[in-house]
């Protein structure tokens, strides 16, 4: 087929508006007579609210609410933003009587100004009954320790045991192909608690309109949850809510929850007021959402030849005080990984999601695939070294390829089972041969390359993600044709800065044959786009990208129908869409879509030229990716340094390639920073001790090594003209490239992440010992 | 207490509460287009340029500062008359959610001012202390390149 508009570096098209600083953002905007809100957090990591007075607080000139458990409604839901029925447990209240984290919300006051709201939270007089509080799932899953939620939450599996979620899939006898295998490798990797760090922290603004209904102008990734949810909590219809979605500053996940939404709606129901609450940096840290830390082991076993005949994974989760996205995350660590190595016949998957009282894991890009390749792929490094096989030989014996299937993707879905699929479009060897090629990876690795203490090491990793949730997540647009050959698309999807806005452009722009200046795209507004579920799960470019070709198609079918009014002819069979023209191949006639609006406006024919339309998916077609990184390790400080990292990724038909670089490369740089600096750190209370950028490292541009993504087109026939996902996926390569890079370069294996210097001159002693 | 400044070319005078830092009296008077989150000087987000030396405005008390000139991304260009570090920005993909982006351009700009002729190292020096979560900076780096380029030709 021949492409017009995609495949091209259209620009990305709110770019100018973001780069000369327009008030686009949530909180840009002043309302007169706004309420703010402060928040009071528990010191305690683990408690009953025992008394709570706020009287003294209320009494201060300009505060006009105090909110704690005890005066809003006590409805017990949760906080993710997911498709319904929620895959997560109903474990949380607006404000908790038990407060289970250092960080849970106590209490809110609503006042006249910041300073008035954080001097009112001085007042607020808490007694708390301390309890004994648990903070690994060791400890948690133990008889005797104290239970989280006592009051048995809706979606756990057994409360009793603090156990949120326990998952167990099977395919072929795990055992049989253990003993089958000539060498059997088995590995334990433990990653750690990390925050997303959008540089727009969590923001809602909501506010009466003329009419008394409630809008929320909310930083979010899943407006139409939010609409869902609030209204639960509140208790009041979806139709008395707006949900607006302005620019977002980033969201990686955290924005896929509903955290001050419900708080500024119930203020501005009770006062009449417009309210806004806006999470300082330091909240970000303690009190929203942060990666689910797993301690993964993965045992394999393989054939002489390479060829895997059993992997087993085993993923104990910690998913803090409540079990937002617990199960659906811990269900994608081996659905998104062990479908990768489908040679192996018997495969089994078992996944504990434990409550703690430490702070609030959420979706995270990468969602649990991250933490699941972490082990998977030194472990499989580790196969190949027991049989003398290199790293990419292995992987080649192994992988999943076109045509294929794998039992994981029918038996283990998000939270539920899966759906029966076939890989349509791979290219997975092209990705191992030309990432090798770029790094070098053959002339450099094993060769342990010094400079004085500084020794330099390749290592490398595959992966495959998904696009989109088969047979739940559904998208859907409607369309119009404007007086200028224009088109205006409204379309439920949430661009959170990924550039998905012009990616939609792009699409109607190529099936309609129009410039997509000419194509002015409205997301995501409750009140009036039709819905979406979001953005989440590697879904922008396949589920809303594909509702919004289906739309253009049908946008297109009138077009073409009013043309051959026009033309006075039969039958449109040949009629083609040419640069805001149709084209009549038998007659010659032709009309321009402006001609044709005029026409349909003001002549004959009157109506308007609009369409509606949807998509849910059967399947969940998943990118590809290989990365390569070369690491210099300082025997001396322990430093690991990425000199270059290659990331080869099929994403099928690339739809704007500057776009996708962009994804590529943000995913792995947030990846680096997770797999060398950024990890919480907890005081022995369960505090969080580095709520801020100075103490909790992401990437600045100087941390930053050569990166060079490498893009290999295929075409994926059920995503929108060929297209499937690229956000998430390339999150994941860093710890376990970089990490089999160490191995190279030094030959330890560090058990966990991030690889500091503090734990890769402890391996070096050990192993030197 | 009353405050001086000239904003982008043009004075103004706010009445401010004497512990307010800078960003919060612009952004309270609709210089919105300065943006902010961790008070601590750490991401960048808010970098003005006062007397054409990027700072931090989440770090910098206002009345410190009376009389300063500050220069926020308004004020080197805008929607309708863009720099050629804004279209740069733009036309290298170097804008994702674009959070980050007017604090790191202010920086950039204040590179090229001083040094119009930076090695990649001088551009990443220039922009470290502006944090960005979305581009992984490759891009960012590519557009300052691209924008001196255009500033040569006079674009
Ligand atoms: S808000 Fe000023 S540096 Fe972050
Ligand atoms: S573009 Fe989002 S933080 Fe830089």
């Amino acid at each position: 087929m021949e492409r017009q508009i995609i495949g091209k570096n259209v620009e990305k098209i709110d770019a100018l508006a973001l780069a000369t600083g327009q008030p686009v953002f949530t909180d840009d905007i002043n309302l007169p007579n706004t309420l703010h809100i402060k928040f009071l957090y528990s010191p305690h990591a683990n408690a009953i609210i025992e008394d709570i007075d706020t009287s003294e607080a209320e009494k201060l000139r300009g505060v006009h609410m105090v909110l704690t458990y005890k005066n809003t409604p006590q409805v017990y839901h949760t906080t993710a933003g997911q498709g319904w029925p929620e895959p997560s447990p109903y474990d949380t209240c607006m404000f908790n009587q038990h407060v289970r984290f250092v960080g849970d919300r106590v209490a809110a006051v609503a006042a006249d100004s910041e300073e008035i709201a954080t001097e009112a939270l001085k007042l607020i007089k808490v007694k708390y009954n301390v309890l004994p509080a648990v903070f690994t799932p060791e400890e948690a899953m133990k008889e005797g320790a104290p239970i989280l939620h006592e009051e048995n939450p809706q979606g756990v599996y057994d409360y009793k045991k603090n156990l949120v979620a326990h998952i167990e899939v099977k395919a072929g006898d795990i055992e049989k192909g253990f003993k089958e295998a000539d060498v059997v490798v088995e590995h334990t990797f433990e990653t750690q608690f990390a925050q997303h760090s959008p540089i727009e922290t969590h923001a809602t603004i909501s506010y009466l309109d003329e009419n008394g209904r409630i809008v929320i102008r909310s930083s979010t990734q899943v407006p139409f949850h939010v609409r869902r949810i609030v209204a639960q909590v509140l208790g009041i219809p979806v139709s008395q809510i707006r949900v607006i979605k302005p620019r977002i500053g980033g969201g990686f996940g955290s924005k896929q929850e509903i955290i001050l939404e419900e708080v500024c709606a119930f203020v501005t129901m009770k006062t009449g007021r417009p309210a806004r609450a806006v999470y300082s940096r330091e909240e970000e840290f303690i009190s929203s959402r942060t990666r689910h830390p797993m301690k993964i082991t993965v045992k394999i076993g393989a054939k002489k030849d390479g060829k895997f005949t059993a992997i087993r994974m085993y993923a104990l989760s910690n998913t803090g005080a409540y079990g937002t996205h617990g199960l659906t995350v811990a269900s994608n660590t081996g659905s998104k990984t062990l479908p990768l190595y489908n040679k192996a016949p018997n495969v089994e998957f078992v996944a504990d999601v434990v409550y703690t009282n430490l702070p609030v894991p959420g979706a995270y890009r990468g969602y649990g695939a991250t933490q699941g390749y972490a082990c998977l792929e030194q472990t499989v490094d580790m196969v190949a070294e027991k049989l003398g096989l290199d790293p990419i030989a292995i992987r080649k014996i192994n992988h999943i390829r076109k045509g294929e299937t794998s039992p994981i993707f029918e038996a283990l879905g998000e939270g539920r089972e899966g759906v029966v699929q076939y890989i349509e479009s791979e290219a997975i060897d092209k990705l191992l041969e030309l990432g090798a090629k770029e790094i070098g990876f053959y002339e450099k690795w094993g060769k342990k390359i010094r400079n004085g203490s500084k020794v330099r090491g390749v290592g490398m990793s595959l992966h495959m993600q998904g696009s989109g949730i088969p047979k739940i997540d559904m998208g859907s647009a409607t369309m119009k044709l404007n007086e200028d050959g224009s088109v205006n698309v409204l379309y439920g999807g949430t661009d959170i800065g990924t550039g998905l806005d012009t990616v939609v452009a792009q699409i109607v722009g190529e099936v309609l044959s129009i410039d997509p200046k000419k194509v002015i795209v409205y997301p995501s507004d409750t009140d009036i786009t039709p819905f979406d579920k979001g953005a989440y799960a590697s879904s922008g470019t396949f589920i809303s990208g594909s509702a919004v070709y289906n739309t253009a198609l049908k946008l297109r079918d009138q077009i073409l129908e009013v043309a051959k009014e026009m033309f006075g002819e039969q039958d449109s069979k040949d009629y083609i869409l040419k640069d805001g023209f149709v084209i009549s191949e038998r007659s010659g006639k032709r009309v321009s879509l402006s001609e044709m609006a005029y026409d349909t406006f003001y002549v004959k024919k009157q109506k308007q030229i609009m369409a509606v339309g949807s998509f849910v998916s059967e399947s969940s077609p998943p990118p590809f990716a290989a990365h390569f990184v070369e690491v210099e390790v300082d025997e001396e400080t322990g430093i690991v340094t990425p000199i270059k990292y290659v990331a080869a990724v099929d994403c099928g038909i690339v739809i704007n390639p500057e776009l996708t670089k962009g994804q590529i490369i943000g995913a792995i740089v947030n990846g680096i920073g997770y797999a060398l600096t950024e990890e919480y750190k907890f005081g022995e209370n369960g505090k969080v001790l580095n709520p801020n950028f100075m103490e909790y490292r992401i990437p600045s541009s100087r941390d930053i090594p050569e990166i060079v993504p490498i893009l290999v087109e295929t075409y994926e026939p059920t995503g929108p003209l060929g297209a499937k996902s690229v956000s998430e996926i390339n999150i994941n390569g860093a710890i376990p490239a970089i990490g089999n890079a160490i191995y190279d370069a030094i030959g330890v294996r560090i058990g966990s992440s991030p690889y500091t210097p503090e734990k890769v001159l402890k391996a070096l002693k050990e192993k030197n010992k | 207490m009353k405050v001086h400044y000239k904003i982008n070319g043009k004075d103004y005078e706010f009445d401010i509460h004497p512990g307010k830092v800078l960003l919060d009296v612009l952004r309270e008077n609709g210089f919105t287009e300065v943006k902010g989150n961790c008070y601590m000087g750490t991401c960048g987000a808010c970098t003005v340029l006062i007397n054409g030396t990027p700072k931090t405005s989440c770090t910098i008390l206002a009345a410190k500062i009376n009389g300063a000139e500050i220069t926020t991304i308004k004020g080197i260009g805008d929607i309708l008359n863009p720099h050629p570090l804004q279209k740069a920005f733009v036309e290298k993909g170097a804008v994702q959610c674009g959070y980050c982006t007017p604090g790191t351009i202010l920086s950039a700009y204040a590179l090229l001012k001083q040094n119009p002729n930076p090695t990649d190292e001088d551009i990443k020096k220039a922009i470290d202390g502006n944090l960005c979560r979305c581009t992984g900076y490759v891009q960012q780096i590519e557009a300052i390149k691209y924008a001196i380029a255009l500033l040569k030709e006079g674009r």
